[in-house]
């Protein structure tokens, strides 16, 4: 018995090595940083252990405002984007001619690189010497006032970054559902039908609780990774997010680590742990509110 | 509440999708026939004979290519099924597994409309009653998950009966049940069709499931009606070769004969004597309890083994003649076979052999006395 225990740690040994130095020690790592008041990176030294660094992310104006945009971008994107690829997959499920077609155009922009679609909206809506942009173009054309989307107001940057997120994740979103719907037994559907069930109804009752594992799983990974944007942002208005106003939590992380008034890995350290917190308590909402919900 | 349903010359053609072939696919040729009110019928074939698609056609999931389908008085052809009042149980169940029992019968009533909507209670109560009748009603609770194969057969039929459908029709319902709950179930199936004398139509590919319980049974071959009638009266007399072969367990043994002179050989041995037919190829079906053990019997076979089963014996031998490998036969157990010896002999009982032409496979009746 104690042999084999013995053998039994050997096998785990070179995963439990891996794990450990790349995501365990780091996690601690980062979790003393955070800790560590006063911190120097050259010279690896610390005035001590204490709250300070959290006191002071919370109280960082910018921090703030990316906890802001972070939240406004997860609340508006994850419904939206998951409901709209719901629409689309059950308009690709329902067409027969040119479905492939179909599903191969909406997945085109999983497969194209954030920054080549970043520069399609730059084109959309960036105002330059030359042009208004697309959609400024459209706008006038109904005879309204063209907005500054990139370095205008608030809401109208919002808007882009919503839109610019919910058109990446789209795709996938759709991939995904579409093939959860075509793998709902058709025998459902003939029994429904033998039954004169309406529409709706089938929709409700039968085709949305017979995906629900799957729209559940987009929700989860939709709502952790919105939380984690930065990429996005980074591609519609540039590296110095803080100046537009337009920072995300870990855009903030990492400015804090590398960028222009970076250098404090604790304060960067405290920003990770209060998103890690954040991210936690909205997973664990999620997974509460699904077990009545959601039908394996 | 049963109801006559009529079949008029139904044809389905599907188009065919392989680029290869380029003919259609006739699923169901010319199919005529009249199923008296409140009867139990089995719908019996190999598979790809046209069976699933005429139970398909009846239920309306299928539109017809050409012909009518009349329930009761009423044209239903064009009719969707919602508007058929059929209740149909799939191969598979297709019980909506987040629903409880209950919920899943309820489902049903809850999509009534207009005047047919019930109140909460009054659909309880049906709900409640359907439960009884196929015996689940203590486990109204469950999810189908949590049920044996049988049990959700129940369900389904319950869901299948509880909007008190015209004609109930039911697809390969026993396939998915292991033998011993099949028997069972196949017996749940007649009581309850007897109970509620709903016309009642399954399908199956299993002769004697379809023989056992059915009032009447329709044989199937590649979407073309072979013979239609009571099950005792098909078995003791196919219309063709292909029915015979079909039905019957252990199946009917076929040796290459001919009739020469009003008399019946298997192979070179002359078994009966065959009045009323010219001389010509057959083939000679012989059921396996048609034969009898006897030391100067015309028929001699190679024997293989004897398989003691109790009630009888079945003896497995060898003809040169038969078209399998090995012939089997069933006699009673009071007959002792000499096991060690090399042959066996066997005399045939007249009504248990058939003659079919040799070209068209049709049967050829003839006269032994």
């Amino acid at each position: 018995m104690k042999n084999n225990n013995l053998k039994g740690w050997l096998y785990l040994l070179p995963a439990i090595l891996f794990l450990g130095c790349f995501m365990v020690y780091p996690l601690i790592d980062v979790l003393v940083y955070s800790f560590e008041e006063g911190y120097n990176f050259a010279s690896q030294t610390s005035f001590g252990l204490g709250l300070y660094n959290y006191a002071y992310v919370l109280h960082d104006g910018y921090f703030l405002q990316a906890v802001k945009n972070t939240f406004i971008l997860v609340i508006i994107t994850v419904p939206l984007s998951t409901g709209v690829a719901l629409l689309i997959s059950l308009g690709l499920n329902a067409i027969k001619p040119l479905r492939n077609l179909y599903q191969t155009i909406y997945f085109l922009p999983y497969v194209t690189n954030t920054l080549a679609v970043g520069l399609v909206f730059m084109i959309l809506f960036k105002k330059t010497a030359y042009t208004d942009g697309m959609v400024n173009l459209l706008i006038h054309f109904f005879g309204g006032e063209s907005v500054d989307f990139i370095d205008g107001p608030y809401w109208a940057k919002m808007f882009v970054m919503c839109f610019y997120t919910v058109w990446v994740v789209m795709p996938f979103k759709v991939l995904i559902l579409t093939s959860a719907l075509a793998s709902v037994n058709p025998d459902y559907y003939r029994a429904a039908r033998v039954d004169a069930t309406p529409k709706r109804r089938i929709f409700t009752r039968i085709t949305l609780p017979m995906i629900s594992p799957m729209v559940f799983y987009l929700i989860i990974t939709g709502f952790i990774g919105a939380f984690k944007a930065y990429s996005d942002e980074v591609a519609l208005f540039g590296t110095d997010l803080n100046a537009a106003g337009m920072n995300t939590i870990v855009g903030y992380v990492y400015d804090m680590l590398y960028g222009d008034s970076g250098g404090y890995p604790s304060y960067a350290s405290a920003a990770a742990l209060i998103l890690f917190v954040i991210v936690l308590t909205i997973t664990c909402v999620n997974l509460l509110v699904s077990k009545k919900h959601v039908h394996y | 509440m049963g109801m006559r349903v009529v079949l008029e010359h139904l044809t389905k053609v599907f188009p065919n999708r392989n680029r290869k072939i380029h003919s259609d696919v006739i699923a169901v040729n010319d199919f005529s026939f009249e199923i008296p009110d409140g009867q139990l019928v089995g719908l019996l074939g190999p598979s790809g004979c046209g069976k699933s698609t005429t139970l398909n056609l009846i239920c309306g999931l299928e539109t017809p290519t050409s012909g009518k389908i009349i329930f009761g008085d009423d044209d239903v052809t064009r009719l969707p099924p919602e508007n058929r009042g059929v209740g149909f149980v799939f191969q598979n169940y297709a019980l909506y597994p987040h629903l409880t029992v209950l919920e899943n019968i309820l489902f049903p009533l809850q999509n009534l409309k207009g005047s047919a909507k019930l109140s909460k209670e009054e659909m309880l109560r049906r709900a409640r009653d359907a439960a009884r009748l196929v015996q689940i009603d203590t486990l109204l609770d469950r999810k189908p998950s949590e049920m044996s194969g049988g049990q959700q057969q129940r369900v389904a039929i319950a869901r299948a009966l509880v909007k008190m459908p015209r004609v109930l029709l039911l697809d390969e319902p026993l396939s998915n049940l292991d033998a011993r709950l099949r028997l069972q179930t196949r017996e749940e199936i007649r009581r309850i069709q007897q109970e509620t004398k709903i016309t009642t139509i399954f399908v199956t590919h299993d002769q004697e499931e379809a023989m056992s319980i059915s009032d009447m049974i329709v044989v199937m071959k590649d979407g073309v009606v072979q013979q239609i009638g009571r099950p005792q009266d098909v078995y003791d007399s196919p219309i063709n070769l292909f029915v015979a072969k079909f039905l019957g367990t252990p199946p009917i043994n076929v040796f290459e004969g001919r009739v020469k002179n009003g008399r019946l050989f298997a192979g070179e041995n002359d078994i009966l004597p065959a009045k009323g037919v010219s001389d010509r190829e057959v083939y000679v079906g012989i059921r396996p309890e048609g034969f009898i053990l006897d030391e100067n019997g015309p028929l001699a076979c190679g024997l293989t083994r004897v398989e003691v089963m109790g009630r009888d014996t079945s003896v497995v031998s060898t003809h040169p003649a038969a078209q399998s490998v090995s012939i089997r036969s069933i006699i009673s157990a009071e007959n002792r076979v000499d096991t060690d010896s090399k042959t066996v002999r066997f005399s045939v009982k007249p009504a248990k052999v058939f003659i079919f032409d040799r070209e068209t496979e049709e049967r050829i009746r003839f006269s032994a006395d």
